[in-house]
């Protein structure tokens, strides 16, 4: 793991990370990635991958509408609105 | 006061010897005279508190019977709290007032309990000393110039402190058991799906649990009842009865069989640490239990496993955390791209960033197979493992952490050896089990924890041994040195 491959990673990601600090990041993940690629020596076929711990099935609601409209409460914490919506830079010019 | 137990204080605010506002009030001065010592709240909610605590009084005074009505108790601070700031230990979230409370914290004010404030806690909940938290270190009431473990650190040296008597706290791979270990108190996480996880900011959503820490298993049951329920807000929550969890706390013993696995007496394992847990056996087979050497064989793959699927959910999961909403937002953003990475960059900190990158990789085209569903796959060998060895016994035992507590950054810039101080208390959270610290000695003045793992939905059996243990020690009541 490069600085180059990390700065791909960090641009998936939408994170930020710094140039003098690009080379620790890229060691540290390296460092991880060599821990969980103790995985590989596993001898895992035919084992059926795991989610859930019970293994439950996902629960659905019923499509019913049960919460009130909470858009001025969940607005009045964000950083930037304007007539109930969220500003963003424009993105289309 | 503060040396009352919750079933102690419950007992005498239902006989008036003193009203939840004069409780309330008692710890809060305790903690505004100690927290800027320790650094174990990031909130203290006195004005509210004391609001709570005269409501509660009321309640009493009407005869409310819920054992919890006017007790003091402090919330983790990745519990959301309706008009109170919840910041998860980390700057993204320094500006967040939640407008609902968590399920478990809307539990807690349904029970009559009064919050004190919220507790320090690693950033997001990743690490395992505390000190990757925004609003800085915890210090251990134990040993000031070392780390109270992590993530709920902040809710184990309040307990341990006495600045609550009681405090929730969370669990994806040892969050609780490791920080009651290293502060010498009880703390409970339990089986996935048995605590709603609804306002509880999501770290990794397959093994992420609420629970509890308190002083004694028997506080701890009395936690775990007002905490626990079924809630159709979490689909991951499983709609099983809760048991009173106090009615089979003096249970005896007689015939219990216990599961030392060969793996968790290893390598690494700090000899007196092992000492202590073998000495504490010894206390549970003169109560009736057998012991029985077990092997959970896929042990050294736990951690690596957790790695793969903590940082992949994660990574999916702080890709909230975006600017817009809510949260830390960058100044001048030049356009949406600049926003979201600034946004973030800025936010988060460097262990948070590390395992975002980490969970991208492995969940990146091509990737995928080798990694995520490798380790999925290793997960349900895991599982496999605790199934089998519960065949042959009721409860599996060892210790909690290799090691008691550390001195700040000791493993600051090794991340792995961070990670390896949960090789004891991941493959529980892989498996979904319920899993214990209770305390049963000192190393070098620091505490040490004992671990018991059960099966899904069997915390009522570890709460038993665990109160039937504390019956006949008294390991449970040391405090730390200096702190009347």
């Amino acid at each position: 793991m490069n600085p180059s491959d990390v700065e791909k990673l960090a641009h998936l990601a939408r994170l930020e990370i710094s140039d003098d600090t690009i080379a620790e990041v890229s060691k540290s993940v390296s460092e991880v990635i060599k821990l969980v690629d103790q995985l590989q020596a596993a001898s895992t076929e035919g084992v059926e991958p795991m989610a859930h711990p019970q293994d439950a099935l996902q629960i659905l609601r019923s499509d019913e509408v049960t919460e009130g409209n909470v858009r001025d409460a969940f607005q009045a914490i964000a950083p930037a609105t304007e007539d109930g919506l969220y500003l963003v830079p424009k993105v289309i010019d | 006061m503060h040396k009352l137990s919750i079933a102690e204080l419950s007992r005498n605010l239902k006989n008036k010897v003193f009203s939840s506002v004069e409780a309330t009030r008692h710890f809060l001065e305790r903690s505004k005279k100690l927290n800027p010592e320790f650094n174990a709240y990031i909130t203290l909610t006195e004005e509210q508190a004391l609001a709570e605590a005269a409501e509660a009084d009321k309640r009493l005074a009407a005869g409310d019977d819920n054992v919890l009505c006017g007790v003091p108790i402090a919330h983790k601070d990745i519990f959301c709290t309706n008009g109170v700031r919840t910041s998860c230990g980390s700057r993204m979230l320094d500006n967040f007032i939640p407008p609902y409370d968590a399920t478990v914290v809307a539990n807690y004010r349904a029970a009559g309990a009064v919050m004190l404030g919220k507790t320090n806690m690693d950033e997001f909940a990743m690490g395992s000393s505390n000190e990757t938290s925004w609003y800085g270190k915890v210090r251990n009431p134990w040993a000031p110039n070392c780390v109270p473990g992590g993530s709920s650190g902040g809710s184990a040296a309040v307990v341990a402190a006495m600045m609550a008597p009681g405090a929730t706290a969370t669990d994806t791979g040892g969050s609780i058991r490791q920080p009651a270990a290293l502060c010498g108190i009880t703390g409970l996480k339990p089986t996935y799906g048995r605590v709603s996880r609804w306002g509880m900011i999501a770290f990794a959503s397959s093994l992420d649990q609420g629970g509890v820490m308190a002083r004694s298993a028997e506080d701890a049951a009395i936690l775990l009842n007002a905490m626990a329920s079924y809630d159709s807000k979490d689909s991951t929550c499983i709609n099983e009865p809760v048991p009173d969890y106090t009615a089979t706390l003096h249970n005896k013993l007689e015939g219990l069989r216990i599961g030392l696995p060969e793996e968790y007496f290893g390598e690494g394992l700090h000899p007196e640490i092992q000492a202590a847990v073998e000495d504490a056996i010894k206390i549970l087979e003169k109560r009736g239990a057998s012991i029985k050497k077990i092997s959970l064989p896929h042990s050294h793959l736990a951690v690596p496993a957790y790695y793969v699927i903590a940082p992949a959910e994660c990574s999916a999961n702080l890709s909230r955390f975006d600017g817009v909403r809510y949260g830390h937002r960058c100044e001048d953003p030049k356009d949406l791209m600049d926003l979201f990475k600034r946004s973030r960059g800025e936010g988060f900190g460097e262990e948070v960033k590390r395992r975002i990158l980490v969970g991208t990789y492995a969940l990146s085209a091509g990737y995928y197979d080798a990694y995520y569903r490798k380790a999925q796959q290793v997960r349900r060998l895991i599982k496999q493992d605790f199934d089998e060895a519960f065949n042959d016994v009721d409860v599996i035992l060892g210790p909690t952490a290799p090691t008691p507590a550390f001195e700040f950054g000791a493993k600051g810039n090794d991340p792995v050896a961070m990670y390896l101080e949960d090789i004891y208390t991941i493959a529980t959270n892989l498996a979904g089990l319920p899993g214990m610290s209770i305390p049963c000695g000192l190393v070098d003045n620091k505490p040490v924890g004992l671990q018991l793992i059960g099966q899904a939905w069997d915390e009522a059996r570890l709460l038993n041994v665990a109160n039937e243990f504390q019956h006949h020690s008294d390991f449970h009541t040391w405090t730390p040195g200096g702190l009347a």
